[in-house]
């Protein structure tokens, strides 16, 4: 399955859930939040959201600001 | 009168301990951004949304430093350049802490980073009526700030100068007519490059100050957080302690009888 996660291309073996991308990615899903074709994931949701092939997928969290 | 028996300020509910809040960017290493923060007695403390690095191994995010229960951690929307923009990144940080409070940021220009009034009013609108407990960092313009407080911000954050330019506190004049006018609290955001920068922005009246260069780029960052705690609280203590009248003559503190004839 190929998706776009945080614009890089990348191929996956399928069929991935947003909780299993994240477990392939080894993210920890209490600090990563999904954003699935610019819409957010809730973390409730992460288990039960199939992706699909050509999905654009942001993984993002917080960092050092101000 | 001390800051113990100051009122506590309280933004969105929230009742904050420290009227220091400090950012966790530009530190050399984490341990130093722990170390710094904990000498500056924030309770606030401002992060960033970004793109995990899918490169290392294993992602390095601020969270696995920063207790989240010591720390209120408020969520910023630096970097972005439009409404739209910014009211994306307020709900992922949303989901990505623990509150709804956001500092919101529309940056309109790459050079001074000072912010995008007209998009800062639409994304605060679009926020406020999500649920959002917007902080609104702003220009030191009392119009913009009365805009924000009429659309629901829970704290309005006009600048003292521009972001990282330690520059200090360019129009005190603004910043203590934006207190009056306001009922909201009011956070200078910004600008301040030393101690006695804090020091004055606090005399102005304003309820808190957030700084994040000033202290990250100090020669000894955990020295100067520490100096910017006793500032900011020396700072409220003498805005509370009520200055004394300028004058544009000398008035003797010594006696002007009984010299020796």
């Amino acid at each position: 399955m190929h998706l776009v996660v945080n614009g890089q291309p990348k191929q996956f073996e399928g069929p991935l859930t947003a909780a299993g991308l994240l477990a392939v990615l080894d993210l920890d899903a209490r600090a990563v939040v999904v954003e699935l074709n610019r819409r957010i994931v809730r973390r409730p949701l992460l288990e039960q959201t199939q992706l699909d092939d050509g999905d654009e997928v942001e993984l993002v969290h917080f960092v050092g600001g101000g | 009168m001390s800051v113990g028996t100051d009122s506590p300020l309280v933004i969105g509910g929230h009742s904050f301990r420290s009227r220091l809040f400090v950012g966790t960017g530009k530190y050399a290493d984490n341990a130093q951004m722990i170390a710094a923060i904990a000498a500056s007695g924030a309770e606030c403390v401002t992060v960033a949304v970004r793109r995990v690095n899918l490169d290392r191994s294993k992602a390095e995010g601020v969270l696995h430093h920063l207790d989240p229960v010591r720390y209120f951690l408020l969520a910023n929307t630096a970097g972005c350049y439009s409404a739209e923009e910014a009211i994306r990144y307020a709900r992922l940080g949303r989901e990505a802490g623990f509150n709804d409070f956001v500092k919101l940021e529309v940056i309109g220009d790459q050079e001074t980073l000072l912010p995008d009034v007209a998009g800062l009013l639409v994304a605060a609108r679009e926020l406020v009526a999500d649920g959002f407990k917007v902080l609104a960092y702003t220009n030191d313009d009392l119009i913009t700030a009365l805009r924000l407080e009429e659309l629901g911000c829970a704290a309005v954050m006009p600048l003292a100068s521009p972001i990282g330019s330690g520059l200090g506190l360019l129009n005190p004049y603004s910043i203590r007519t934006i207190k009056r006018r306001l009922r909201v609290p009011v956070i200078v955001d910004a600008g301040v490059g030393t101690a006695s920068d804090a020091c004055l922005v606090m005399e102005q009246g304003v309820d808190g100050i957030l700084m994040n260069t000033a202290i990250a780029e100090a020669t000894h960052p955990i020295a100067m957080a520490e100096a910017m705690r006793h500032a900011t609280e020396s700072g409220r203590m003498a805005f509370l302690a009520g200055r004394m009248p300028r004058r544009e003559v000398a008035a003797p503190s010594s006696p002007t009888g009984g010299m020796a004839g």
